[in-house]
C-alpha cells in the first residue's frame, strides 16, 4: 500500500500550541493509516484540543471514551468489525500518561488476547494537558510540576520506562519507535504496523514547546537532537528483535539538554557536571544496546604537514 | 441504530475556528526560491499549507498560528517570519 501524502484527515482550526509536535503526528499517521480507519482515543492533550465539542479536527470515526480503557473499546471496535467481515483497521492514539501510566492494564489484556490492533502513543514525556506533571515515560533530570527542579532535587529522579521492550514481551509481531522529526520513516512505521496482523505498537517522539519550554519552530531540530545524542532510538522490532536502528553521528546530550527549559537547573546558576554525567551514561548505554553510532574514520592530517 | 448517548460532532467542524487570529509572526513564500519538496507541507502542525495548480506551496492564512516551523526546516531557506501588522 502505497503512501499518500496529499491526503488530509485531520484538519485546520485545532487548538493545539503553534508548533505542536502531537499534531504534526496525528496528521502524518493519518496520512499513513488513510480513511478506512476508526480512531480510539485516551484523555489527554489531544483529544482535548483536536475535539472541543462540537468541533472536531478528525475526519474519520473517531471515539473517546475514559483515560485508561482505549485499547479496550479498540478490542471491543475490532471484535465487532471482525464479526460483521468488515475491514476498517482500528488504531489507538495515546499519550505517554494513558499508555505508560494509567492504561497499561487494558493494553496488556489488548496484546495477551491479541487484537489486530495499532496503538500508537505519541511520547510527549509528561501530562501536558493538564499542566505539565510527570509520567512514566518523563526522562531523568527532566523539571515538571509534580517534579520540581530546586535546592532538594533535580527532577524527576526515574529513568523513562522501557514501554516497546514491554509490549514486545508480549508477543507482539510489529513494535517501532520513530519521531515526528522524521516524517516519512513515522509515515512508514504506522503504514508497516497496521498492515500487519495482531496488535502492533509505534511509539512517536513528539516534542512539545510547552512542556519542554522551547520556541515552536525548533520542534523538528529538537526532535533531531534527541535522535543525535542517543538519548531517543529509532528502532523496529519484528518479533521481539532488533531490526533496524536508525544510525547516528554521536553528539554530547548537553546540546539537546541546553535547549529546554525543563533542563535549565542543569545548566543554571551552575553547571551541574555530576547530573549531566548520569544523563550522558543512559545516552552511552542506549548506543552500546543498540550499537547505532556512525564512527567516522579520524580526520587526515593535510599533507606536507 | 440512532446513537442517542455521548457526543456526536460532524467531521472537520474544527474549521469553524479560525486560529490565524493567534498569529503573530507570519510566513512570507518566496515561490521563486522554492525548490518543490514539500517539506513545508508536510510538516506543519496546522495541516493549512497547501499545494495549488501552479505547483506553488500556499498556506492558508485563517488558520497558520504562525508557529514558524516550515521556515525553520525549509532547506531553501525559502520561508521568512515578518512581524504581521494588523
Amino acid at each position: 500500500m502505497a503512501i499518500d501524502k496529499t491526503c488530509e484527515l485531520f484538519d485546520c482550526g485545532h487548538r493545539a500550541c503553534g508548533g505542536c509536535g502531537a499534531s504534526m503526528a496525528a496528521r502524518l499517521l493519518l496520512k499513513a493509516s488513510g480513511p478506512e480507519t476508526i480512531v480510539v482515543s485516551s484523555t489527554g492533550c489531544m483529544e482535548v484540543f483536536s475535539t472541543p465539542y462540537p468541533e472536531t479536527a478528525w475526519k474519520v470515526p473517531w471515539i473517546h471514551s475514559l483515560f485508561e480503557n482505549a485499547s479496550a473499546v479498540a478490542s471491543g471496535i475490532e471484535s465487532a468489525l471482525k464479526q460483521q467481515g468488515r475491514s476498517e483497521k482500528v488504531v489507538v492514539v495515546a499519550g505517554d500518561g494513558a499508555t505508560f501510566d494509567i492504561g497499561v492494564l487494558c493494553i496488556s489484556g489488548a496484546f495477551e488476547r491479541g487484537h489486530d490492533i495499532t496503538y500508537i502513543c505519541y511520547d510527549n514525556e509528561a501530562y501536558m494537558n493538564t499542566g505539565i506533571q510527570r509520567s512514566g515515560a518523563t526522562p531523568f533530570d527532566a523539571s515538571t510540576t509534580t517534579s520540581p527542579a530546586g535546592r532538594v532535587s533535580f527532577g524527576n529522579k526515574h529513568p523513562k520506562k522501557d514501554m516497546p521492550r514491554i509490549l514486545a514481551a508480549h508477543g507482539s509481531p510489529y513494535v517501532a519507535t520513530a519521531s515526528v522529526a522524521y516524517p516519512a520513516d513515522f509515515m512508514q512505521k504506522v503504514e508497516r504496523a497496521i498492515s500487519t496482523e495482531g496488535p502492533t505498537y509505534v511509539q512517536v517522539h513528539a516534542p512539545c514547546c510547552t512542556g519542554w519550554g522551547f520556541d515552536g519552530a525548533k520542534t523538528v531540530a529538537i526532535g533531531k537532537l534527541a535522535i543525535e545524542t542517543g538519548l531517543w532510538v529509532n528502532y523496529e522490532l519484528v518479533d521481539g528483535e532488533v531490526a533496524k536502528v536508525k544510525k547516528v553521528v554521536k553528539k554530547p546530550v548537553e546540546e539537546y539538554l541546553k535547549e529546554q527549559k525543563r533542563f535549565r537547573h542543569l545548566f543554571k546558576p551552575k553547571l551541574q557536571e555530576e547530573e549531566i554525567a548520569k544523563i550522558q551514561a543512559i545516552a552511552d548505554r542506549n548506543f552500546e544496546r543498540y550499537g547505532h553510532e556512525i564512527r567516522l574514520p579520524p580526520k587526515k592530517a593535510p599533507e606536507g604537514a | 441504530m440512532p446513537l442517542n448517548e455521548g457526543c456526536v460532532a460532524a467531521p472537520g467542524r474544527a474549521r469553524d475556528n479560525r486560529t490565524g487570529s493567534w498569529r503573530v509572526f507570519i510566513p512570507k513564500f518566496d515561490h521563486e526560491a522554492c525548490s518543490k519538496c514539500g517539506m513545508c507541507q508536510l510538516i506543519c502542525p496546522e495541516g493549512c499549507i497547501q499545494e495549488t495548480g501552479e505547483n506553488e506551496f500556499v498556506p492558508d492564512y485563517d488558520y497558520c498560528k504562525g508557529c514558524g516551523l516550515c521556515a525553520e526546516e525549509c532547506p531553501k531557506g525559502a520561508i521568512t517570519m515578518e512581524q504581521e501588522e494588523k
